[in-house]
């Protein structure tokens, strides 16, 4: 890719990526959309885990959220730098193995659940 | 009019206010130098020309370098001729990206990809002929009937079929600038224009 174009893209997205917390696939999020009806606008919450995230890096990078809603599993992708996100907020971070967690949508209940991850301090030396 | 010589420098997105991803171009538009004004009295029509990119010397002709001096400026790739300058500007001036502002609708005129000896399907949209079964075949692709029978007994002229394809001078109209970048000499319009990456693009306002 061009240096210009790069450039271009770091200062269109610069302030919002500012603005947007470290999350990986297995952390669960709260998504805070902001939602239009007519002239009205309200804040809409979307919370799960983050099955995986694409396109890191790029202008069109977007993430997919997996809940589980009145029994039915749900996944939403949203566009990272999209001015429609209000905010994000991770809840908890997860341990898990791989980047994309498609095998979550084979499981339910218990064996879909996911460590969470603990702060180790790292020894010194 | 006013308008400006650039190079596509290529595509990219950006969100817009309400909140929708909208494909865009950069072009990159340096330093533009009016290298002649052309009046009613001298040349019988009123034009500004504006150079851009810089070309080396053992590339320009001893005219053209006759006609750089003139204007106190370096030899340049690619001259224009704008009608009707919006802005007043004297020999030597130098223009830049700085004319244009957020929201306003620009024609920009370019040079297509050239695309080689191509079909009717390609060149021209024509849907081909028929479908894929029935027993058909080896047609798919054919433009078809040319035209009628006894009478007129020729295919009229400028009837539409293969040929080479693309390499012409485009014009899109009424582009939206979604963002001036004076500080680095770049332009952002909405949608996509014609030509490679690099290439030369005039901007018209």
């Amino acid at each position: 890719m061009s240096e210009l174009i790069k450039l271009v893209e770091k200062e269109l997205t610069a302030e919002r990526r500012a603005g947007l917390p470290n999350f990986n696939a297995g952390d669960t999020i709260n998504v805070h959309v902001k939602i239009k009806e007519g002239t009205k606008e309200r804040i809409q919450q979307f919370q799960g885990v983050v099955v995986q995230r694409r396109n890191s890096g790029s202008v069109g990078e977007t993430f997919t959220v997996r809940k589980i809603s009145n029994g039915i599993g749900v996944e939403r992708i949203f566009p990272l730098l999209s001015p429609s996100i209000e905010k994000i907020d991770v809840v908890r971070k997860g341990v898990v193995r791989r980047a994309r967690l498609f095998y979550l949508r084979g499981l339910s209940g218990k064996a879909a659940r996911i460590k969470e991850k603990v702060h180790v301090a790292t020894p010194k030396n | 009019m006013s308008g400006i010589i650039g190079k596509k420098v290529g595509m990219t997105s950006m969100f817009d206010a309400e909140g929708r991803n909208l494909a865009c171009t950069v072009i990159e538009a340096s330093v533009n130098v009016v290298t002649q004004i052309k009046t009613i009295e001298s040349d019988g029509y009123v034009a500004v020309q504006l150079g851009f990119g810089e070309a080396k010397e053992k590339h320009t002709t001893k005219a053209l370098m006759g006609h750089f001096k003139k204007a106190g400026t370096t030899p340049k790739k690619k001259l224009v001729e704008f009608r009707e300058f919006n802005q007043s500007v004297s020999l030597g001036d130098t223009v830049d990206v700085s004319i244009f502002e957020d929201g306003d609708f620009v024609d920009v005129i370019g040079k297509s990809k050239g695309k080689g000896f191509q079909g009717v399907v390609k060149r021209y949209g024509f849907s081909g002929v028929g479908g894929q079964t029935h027993g058909q075949h080896n047609r798919a692709r054919h433009p078809g009937s040319i035209g009628a029978c006894s009478f007129p007994s020729r295919v009229f002229k400028g009837t539409r079929m293969a040929g080479r394809t693309g390499n012409d001078r485009v014009k899109v109209q009424n582009l939206r600038v979604l963002k001036v970048m004076p500080e680095h000499n770049l332009l952002i319009v909405s949608g996509s224009i014609p030509g490679a990456k690099n290439s030369i693009v005039i901007i018209e306002k």
